[in-house]
């Protein structure tokens, strides 16, 4: 299959990998995706915890090119975003801005699962309600 | 200086020998004769080309040339010997005893088979990639009228005991089947030491065209047919008509002569550089080799590296190496290679493997470009997967409740 340009740049020239500690109570940590399935990915945020906003995002990912260019790309995004802004990242943006294939849809549904499970971390620890998010069903 | 792409992916095809294509140009413009047309020239060429490559193709077998029947490849061979035996003997039973390990074209000429009415037993292979010969044995009931069971696996490279399964099946009056496509002509097959019954094998395999095949149909001790599925002007004893694909089948006889004679030297030359692969991807924290290492052939190599997911793997060097994984990611169902799984590997590794298959042309150049760019590509990946950080950890990732989609 042939993968887009930005598909193949993110992969060979991934943005954000790496781990931050996440016992701190300013790191929310989204861990999604399952081994058996071929993708497994870790997105992490450490949030500024007086203006909300998102000050450093790290990824590590298990997976296609397609896989670790979303986490990739979802990091980017992350980064200067506020918590509430980070919620209505779509996954519809990820599959456009990469140029993702039908197949290859699920990775940017991975992404978004692991951005929401990445806040929803971070609310907890803070003392928050978990958000209660749609299911995609598009695994 | 080294070109690239390198081609390691000769388990799906090889590419031609050129004294193959020379062997073959003739009988496209000046000798383009139907070998059934009897009454003159053009069909006296073809037809002595057909039996020459006959002899060819016989030879490298241990076969007569009367028993080989041209095909257009190993998939209507499996169909072929499959469906004719089960309709050829019907009368004697319907029950037929094949693989999990089996290639496509086996496995699902048998599920057609079920359809019909017919009942198929699926042996289990053990952790290797072999059968266990008493689960063979103890699966053979009245009603058995052939066993199907490849000569080497197309995957993992694996040679099952051809010998004692024929001995097994000669016992107790069944027939024995054997897709050789990946073994002929790249290690010692005889169809009467080895004691096989129906044997099918292609060209594209073994530096020959593509299009053209063989089915190997015993003709003593027992005399073996098979109901043609194809009906037309009679050609191949009856059993497979079709006007005969002639430069094809002079290609397929020449690229079988070459095997003959050069076996022992492409093995030797495959293996080194086979084992030299191997052994330095093997260098590499939580790699595996999966399948049989002593049974196994010469040019084949299937390895596991943990923690890294093979079509991401591939995507590291695929433009400058052609290599297949043995996960089908690509597919929406995202379910790695069945032959993996039978040998019992969980998804993990069944989901990180390469497939590697040398050939006579293959060079150590580029099996050292190879180890260099593969080695690299799993180390980026690694440094990159949350589960190999987990695994660093001491983490047990079967401790964790994956959420599955």
């Amino acid at each position: 299959m042939a993968y887009s340009d930005k598909v193949i740049d993110h992969y060979s020239n991934p943005k954000n990998v790496g781990t931050l500690d996440k016992a701190s109570k300013s790191v929310g940590t989204g861990l999604v995706g399952a081994p058996e399935c071929g993708d497994v990915m870790r997105l992490q945020i450490e949030v500024d915890d007086a203006t909300g906003i998102i000050k450093d995002a790290k990824f590590k990912t298990f997976g296609c090119g397609s896989a670790i260019a979303s986490s990739s790309l979802a990091t980017e995004w992350l980064k200067g975003k506020t918590v509430d802004q980070a919620v209505t990242i779509d996954n519809m943006d990820i599959v456009e801005e990469l140029n993702l294939p039908p197949v290859k849809i699920h990775c940017s549904v991975l992404a978004e699962d692991a951005i929401k499970a990445a806040i929803n971390d971070y609310r907890v620890k803070n003392g928050l309600e978990q958000l209660v998010f749609e299911e995609k069903g598009v695994h | 200086m080294l070109k690239l792409p390198v081609y390691l992916d000769n388990n799906a095809t090889t590419p031609m020998d050129p004294r193959v294509l020379e062997t073959m140009i003739p009988y496209f413009m000046e000798n383009f004769g139907n070998a059934a047309s009897r009454n003159h020239p053009f069909g006296w060429a073809a037809e002595e080309a057909v039996d020459y490559a006959r002899e060819q193709v016989a030879q490298l077998i241990g076969a007569d040339p009367k028993e080989i029947i041209f095909t257009s490849g190993a998939t209507e061979g499996d169909n072929l010997a499959i469906k004719g035996v089960y309709e050829m003997y019907a009368s004697k039973g319907n029950h037929i005893i094949t693989v999990t390990t089996e290639h496509k074209a086996v496995l699902d000429t048998c599920k057609h088979i079920e359809k019909t009415g017919g009942e198929v037993t699926y042996l289990q292979v053990k952790e290797d990639g072999l059968i266990d010969i008493k689960e063979l044995e103890a699966a053979i009931k009245p009603t058995t009228i052939l066993i199907s069971i490849m000569y080497a696996n197309n995957e993992v490279g694996v040679i099952q005991p051809i010998k004692e399964i024929a001995a097994l099946a000669k016992k107790n009056g069944v027939l024995f089947f054997s897709d050789a496509t990946q073994a002929v002509g790249k290690i010692p097959v005889d169809v009467i030491k080895d004691g096989i019954d129906l044997m099918t094998f292609t060209g594209h395999k073994m530096y020959g065209p593509k299009g053209i095949g063989a089915l190997y149909v015993r003709r003593k001790n027992p005399r073996v047919k098979v109901t043609a599925q194809m009906d037309g002007g009679g050609h191949e004893r009856g059993m497979r008509s079709g006007t005969l694909n002639v430069p094809g089948i002079a290609g397929f006889g020449k690229a079988c002569e070459l095997c003959r004679l050069e076996m022992d030297k492409d093995a030797a030359h495959t293996s080194v550089l086979r084992d030299k692969l191997e052994n330095a991807l093997c260098q590499i924290e939580e790699s595996y080799v999966n399948g049989n290492k002593e049974h196994r052939l010469p040019h084949v190599a299937n390895i596991s590296f943990k923690h890294v997911e093979g079509e991401g793997l591939l995507m590291g060097f695929n433009k400058n190496i052609a290599l297949s994984s043995g996960s089908a990611c690509t597919s929406a169902s995202l379910e790695p290679s069945y032959v993996l799984k039978a040998l019992g590997l969980g998804d993990d590794l069944a989901h990180s493997s390469l497939r590697f298959g040398l050939s006579r042309f293959t060079t150590e150049e580029q099996i050292d470009y190879t180890i260099e760019q593969i080695t690299n590509t799993v180390l980026k990946l690694r440094d990159m997967s949350p589960l190999w950080e987990m695994y660093k950890e001491g983490i047990d990732l079967n401790s964790i409740e994956w959420a599955h989609h």
